[in-house]
């Protein structure tokens, strides 16, 4: 048995990583099982050849919109969450009094859950919500500002939901970086502004690309609140809601099938060049000693 | 902001609380242009503080900090022209040894041939040329820490701060970088304060030294005064004096004072008025103790070889442990009779309470 263990430390093998294998053979049947079934399955409509599903995706504008409409919510909503992120961690590291009380506050909305989320977005924000009764009361506006049941309702659920995910992520990579670099970069000359320009995003950068990707997928994935504080049939109409309607209103599993490769691809893609360029960046030791 | 044509720098009542305590208390201290000064104590003295303090790292509580007649205490740390060496070293991890070594130079916009040049000569000073493209993660710990020293250095800083800079290297390179300070210091005429708790450390480096305890100086001295003549007991016991004997004083001998109890009985020099019939704190270093042919008795107890001599610990009939050094070698169990130089044997006044 000792044998063994050499012979395996020989090459690099720690035993103890055997303990992954029934790990493993869950992701091989719930994830790779499934994924290669349903690839398989979009590849063997009743008629058009074996990519039929595809060419059907592609010429119907109905369907091919999809892409750019979950596209066109779920990167800008990344985007803001990440961005977003960045100048309220950075402002609320280290140590003082509250810091557990404000993080909390911040974090609440992944308790929520996208229903509750819609529905204090449809009473808050609706056209007789708090908030246009508030400017009609005013006299700022004369009708309602359409808020819900548009791209806004859906842009605004996917940041209310997925800030707090980017914003304890941004965090923790912030609070991993050195505090004392940003103080050496002082005594060299550096004002606050080129302390963070110079050392703390540089150092911050890749852990911001794991982050976008994230919220990123988190985002693409938007189903029910394109549906409850979106424009389903219209201008919110993503591609799971597309997918939802192939496989339940259709049943047309082909189709189903194809278009969940179709999402798998596109999200591939976009992760793809995110990490990509992270490639490119600084991504060792966050501390000033080596 | 290049701050070389300054005489000195003052510290007026520098004083610095956290909740309510003073980490440091009415610090007052004159700098000259050129002296390599010392901040030492225990951790916790304040010493760090103090050095961060300077370098506008931390606000003051009180206090102010003077440059000739410019006031410091209230200029930002990247406007005041000092240079810092960090115990963890600070290097950036993402940028090259240059990069690390040119970013003050940048931060200053000076001109790209200029920052070259510097940057060259900076890193020839301290020996890395063949390491420059490397990034810090690749260096060793005395590497990085000339790196450091370099990053500090190449900006020609009116004031040099140093916080514990060899804490981290092992007791070799530790001897080896603390000449190299010290070389660099006066090669370049630079301007030095340097904490540091090893009081061999600053002994060997230091034109001053300052001496903290519970944020307030205790002594300010050349090495030599603060390791021969002690203001306190506090000072003394961090300086090496290991015997630190509570006895009473007995009355005038010769010079001196004798002090006496518990079967010891020696002259010292009184630090400060002694008066007879009062407790004392006698101290002694272990090489200013010596065995002898008639003294206080003691049985020896550990005996640890150390080159040229013998460290001894020995223990009085009454149970007080001394701590000598000796040519010869006894061996535990003898019995052994000990004595003081009455000039080497300091007195101080016992604690009042």
């Amino acid at each position: 048995m000792t044998a063994l263990r050499h012979r395996l430390a020989d090459r690099g093998v720690d035993r103890n990583l055997l303990l992954l294998l029934p790990a493993a053979g869950f992701v091989v049947v719930l994830f790779v099982y499934p994924f290669l079934y349903g690839i398989g399955l979009s590849l063997r409509p009743p008629e058009g050849g074996p990519l039929g599903a595809y060419r059907r995706f592609l010429t119907d504008p109905y369907l091919r919109d999809t892409v750019t409409t979950t596209l066109g919510l779920s990167l800008p909503a990344a985007l803001l969450n990440v961005l977003a992120s960045v100048p309220i961690a950075y402002r609320m590291r280290g140590r003082y009094r509250g810091k557990r009380v404000l993080t909390t506050l911040l974090v609440l909305p992944i308790t929520l859950g996208t229903v509750l989320t819609a529905q204090g977005l449809l009473n808050f924000l609706g056209p007789t919500g708090w908030f246009n009764r508030a400017l009609l009361g005013a006299g700022l506006i004369d009708e309602p500002v359409r808020l819900t049941h548009n791209y806004w309702g859906v842009f605004l659920s996917l940041v209310i939901t997925g800030f707090p995910f980017a914003f304890l992520l941004v965090s923790s990579y912030l609070s991993g970086i050195d505090p004392t670099l940003e103080r050496a970069a002082a005594t060299l000359g550096a004002n606050a502004r080129q302390r963070f320009r110079r050392i703390t995003l540089p150092l911050l950068a890749p852990g911001l690309a794991t982050t976008f990707c994230l919220s990123f997928v988190l985002a693409f994935s938007v189903f029910p609140s394109a549906v409850l504080v979106g424009d389903p049939a219209g201008e919110t109409r993503v591609i799971s809601i597309a997918a939802y309607e192939a496989a339940y209103v259709q049943y047309d599993y082909v189709l189903a099938s194809a278009l969940a490769v179709i999402m798998g691809v596109v999200e591939l893609v976009v992760i793809g060049l995110v990490l990509g360029w992270r490639a490119l960046l600084y991504t060792g030791s966050t501390i000033g000693k080596g | 902001m290049s701050g070389t044509g300054f005489t000195e720098l003052r510290l007026d009542r520098v004083s610095r609380s956290f909740a309510g305590r003073d980490a440091l208390a009415e610090l007052t201290l004159t700098i000259r242009k050129g002296e390599f000064i010392a901040l030492l104590g225990p951790s916790g003295c304040g010493k760090s503080t103090a050095l961060n303090c300077l370098a506008g790292l931390l606000p003051l509580s009180r206090g102010s900090i003077w440059r000739d007649d410019v006031r410091l205490d209230t200029v930002p740390p990247e406007r005041r022209g000092f240079g810092m060496v960090f115990q963890n070293y600070a290097l950036f991890p993402h940028l090259s040894v240059r990069r690390n070594i040119a970013f003050g130079l940048q931060m200053r916009r000076v001109a790209r041939a200029e920052a070259r040049r510097r940057v060259d000569a900076a890193i020839r000073l301290v020996h890395l040329e063949e390491h420059a493209g490397k990034l810090p993660g690749q260096l060793s710990g005395g590497q990085q820490q000339r790196v450091a020293i370099a990053r500090a250095v190449v900006l020609e800083p009116s004031l040099v701060l140093m916080d514990e800079p060899l804490s981290n290297l092992d007791a070799k390179l530790r001897l080896e970088m603390r000449t190299e300070i010290r070389r660099l210091h006066q090669t370049l005429g630079l301007t030095t304060v340097y904490v540091t708790h090893d009081q061999e450390e600053a002994l060997s480096l230091a034109d001053r030294l300052v001496v903290l305890r519970d944020g307030e100086v205790q002594q300010v001295g050349t090495p030599e005064e603060v390791h021969t003549a002690p203001v306190n007991r506090h000072v003394a016991a961090f300086m090496g004096y290991r015997n630190l004997l509570p006895l009473r004083a007995a009355g005038g001998a010769g010079a001196g004072i004798r002090v006496e109890g518990d079967g010891i009985s020696l002259v010292g020099t009184p630090v400060g008025t002694v008066a007879p019939g009062t407790g004392v704190l006698a101290a002694a270093r272990p090489e200013d103790l010596r065995i002898a042919a008639d003294g206080v008795p003691a049985v020896v107890e550990v005996v640890e070889y150390q080159g040229r001599e013998v460290a001894v610990e020995a223990r009085t009939d009454a149970g007080t442990p001394l701590f000598l050094r000796s040519a010869e070698r006894p061996a535990p169990g003898d019995r052994i009779h000990v004595t003081a130089a009455p000039d080497r044997l300091l007195v101080f006044p016992g604690e009042p309470g």
